[in-house]
């Protein structure tokens, strides 16, 4: 399995990671040499198995709906690399 | 002081506190002065919290002088750098997070927290948990104290070796494909992977959210099930989090095994072991058998696939768990004209390249075209694996592809296929370092719980063997681990570090 520059660069794109020349170049090399070592799995008889969702069943986790202390504005916010006005900023997403 | 304090058990260190034969905060001074001692040459921390100790042991010494002790009260303890601390930076061995302090404690931490433990440090991992060998950390490796020019093993290296080195008594850990079971394997000192769910993953820094799950470091059986009972249990906080009752697990190590049938499974013999490792294990077994426990060689046919469908289904969740990283809520940001850039720049100049790697194949395996080829095919093989665990331990009926239904209670096999490997050996070749973790990721996938233990020696480096079980026998695997344990001297043999240092 040997991917393309172009499938690399649009795969980045989606995941939104910038990479430099050098790194997309030796991406695409070990991706499709990881891929390689998966395309294995093609072998299994897969065929009428159900694919795993979670692996310990558990009954769905439900709690009442009610008021109760959690962090503060300050506190969530004390991480985030621009604020104002007690909210986050962000940059314009529509033109 | 004379006596040394390093390299006590919890039940040595509670008996000493509680009879205030020596106090928390001398315990504490003599980790503290461990750490000092050795760090420079095992770097298992990325941030030491001595301050944070010495307040925390001052508190400890008036709850024990109170009669209020609890297991952990005075205890110090070494925490991997994924688990959020409110008081100390939390940085997932990454530069996105190089100044991110967490505005709460995860669910182990608080649970350790309210027993009054003392916090030595965080510990090094691979960035984000991605690696097996702590050489993915963006701030440095950690080197195994057995031999400092060989890796602890990883992710949860850090950990791992700062228990071993005696610089805590115990440590937590975390694991997605045994990342707590090989470096304990490698360092020589006891790691458990509890059942999925049995340990809240709360303020756990995520990675592969179907398989992620703290894990206990410690050097002995019964301190690995202090440290268990301690932060197991359901939490409001995650609702993954399985509500079975927690059981007093070190109350579970009778040492009686007799008439227990142990599976041998016969694939784990089959992928490249070092034949150290191999003879290891296989002397091991008939210790085990020497204790009245029956040996069944069965099969676990779709082992072998297990490396290939993890490689799948990890990345695949890390590439959604990771895109909350994106320069505008917390961690790095690297501002640029637009939002686009921003993401595309602050991810470029945060991540390291496993974690580009892995986000780049969690990504493709799930885009547009590939998802049924890759996510779903890896699901149902994942299916495959789990089933035959289910049919070895004779919870499920035999479908008749082989693998039989052997109705065993544990299933033993080598942790690793070898031992430690040097400092760059394998580091700039992703799928040459995947292999190091070919034979812990199956109980990974199955959710069940591992526990790994010192079996030997190969070349004066540690061997390790992992006992598996069904899921929440805890209990069980434990007390196999402790009548092992009990016949052989492994666990009490110390790294030569205090040979290297004889001049300093």
């Amino acid at each position: 399995m040997t991917l393309t520059n172009e499938q690399v660069e649009h795969v980045a794109l989606l995941a939104r990671l910038g990479l430099s020349d050098e790194e997309r170049e030796r991406m695409r090399e070990q991706l499709s040499s990881i891929l390689d070592h998966i395309d294995q799995l093609r072998a299994a008889d897969t065929s009428n198995v159900a694919p795993t969702a979670q692996v310990i069943p558990l009954a769905p986790a439900l709690r009442d709906d009610v008021v109760a202390p959690s962090l503060t504005v300050e506190q969530v916010l004390a991480n985030a690399p621009r604020t104002e006005g007690g909210f986050i900023k962000v940059r314009a997403i529509l033109d | 002081m004379a006596e040394d304090l390093t390299y006590l058990s919890i039940d040595e260190a509670r008996g000493l506190l509680d009879r205030r034969e020596i106090s928390s905060v001398e315990l504490t001074e003599a980790h503290l002065r461990r750490i000092e001692a050795v760090e420079g040459r095992v770097k298992a921390f990325i941030t030491r919290t001595p301050e944070l100790a010495r307040e925390q042991a001052r508190l400890a010494d008036d709850r024990i002088k109170a009669g209020e002790a609890a297991t952990f009260t005075g205890i110090p303890v070494a925490l991997k750098d994924v688990l959020c601390t409110r008081d100390a930076p939390t940085t997932a061995g990454s530069q996105i997070l190089r100044d991110f302090l967490p505005p709460y404690d995860a669910t182990a931490v608080a649970r350790l927290r309210a027993q009054g433990a003392i916090f030595v440090g965080k510990a090094n991992t691979d960035e984000f948990a991605m690696g097996s060998s702590t050489e993915n950390s963006s701030f440095f490796t950690t080197h195994n104290p057995w031999d400092l020019e060989r890796v602890p093993g990883g992710s949860s290296g850090g950990s791992i070796a700062a228990v071993a080195a005696g610089e805590a008594i115990v440590g937590l850990g975390s694991e997605t494909g045994g990342s707590v079971r090989q470096p304990a394997g490698f360092c020589g000192i006891v790691g458990l992977k509890a059942t999925y769910g049995r340990i809240s993953r709360y303020g756990l820094i995520a990675f592969a959210s179907s398989l992620d799950q703290i894990g206990p470091a410690t050097r002995s059986v019964a301190d690995c099930a202090h440290l268990l009972g301690a932060v197991a249990g359901a939490d409001p906080r995650d609702s993954t989090s399985a509500p079975a009752e927690v059981p007093d697990y070190r109350a579970a190590l009778t040492g009686e095994i007799r008439g227990l049938r142990i599976g041998v499974p016969r694939e784990y013999f089959e992928m490249g072991l070092q034949p150290g490792v191999e003879s290891a294990t296989r002397e091991a077994l008939r210790v085990l058998e020497r204790l009245g426990a029956e040996l069944v060689e069965i099969s676990l046919p779709s082992s072998g696939l297990a490396l290939p469908v993890y490689y799948i289904i990890a990345p695949a969740e890390a590439s959604a768990n990771l895109a909350r990283y994106d320069g505008v809520k917390y961690g790095l940001a690297s501002e640029q004209d637009s939002l686009l850039a921003t993401y595309l720049e602050s991810r470029r100049a945060g991540f390291g390249p496993e974690v580009k790697r892995r986000i780049m194949l969690g990504t493709y395996a799930l885009s547009s075209g590939y998802y049924d080829a890759y996510y779903v095919k890896a699901q149902q093989v994942r299916t495959l694996i789990k089933d035959e665990f289910d049919r070895a331990f004779g919870l499920a009926a035999d479908n008749g592809a082989g693998a039989g239904t052997a109705g065993v209670d544990v299933i033993v096999a080598p942790t690793s296929p070898t031992t430690a490997f040097k400092i760059g050996e394998r580091s700039d070749d992703p799928l040459a370092m995947y292999l190091a973790d070919v034979l812990t990721i199956p109980a990974n996938l199955a959710g069940i719980p591992s526990v790994a233990i010192p079996c030997g020696f190969a070349d004066d480096l540690p061997v390790s063997l992992q006992i598996m079980g069904p899921a929440f026998a805890e209990e069980r695997i434990l007390r196999v681990a402790e009548a092992y344990e009990r016949q052989t001297t492994w666990t009490q043999r110390r790294p030569p570090l205090d040979v290297a240092s004889a001049g300093a």
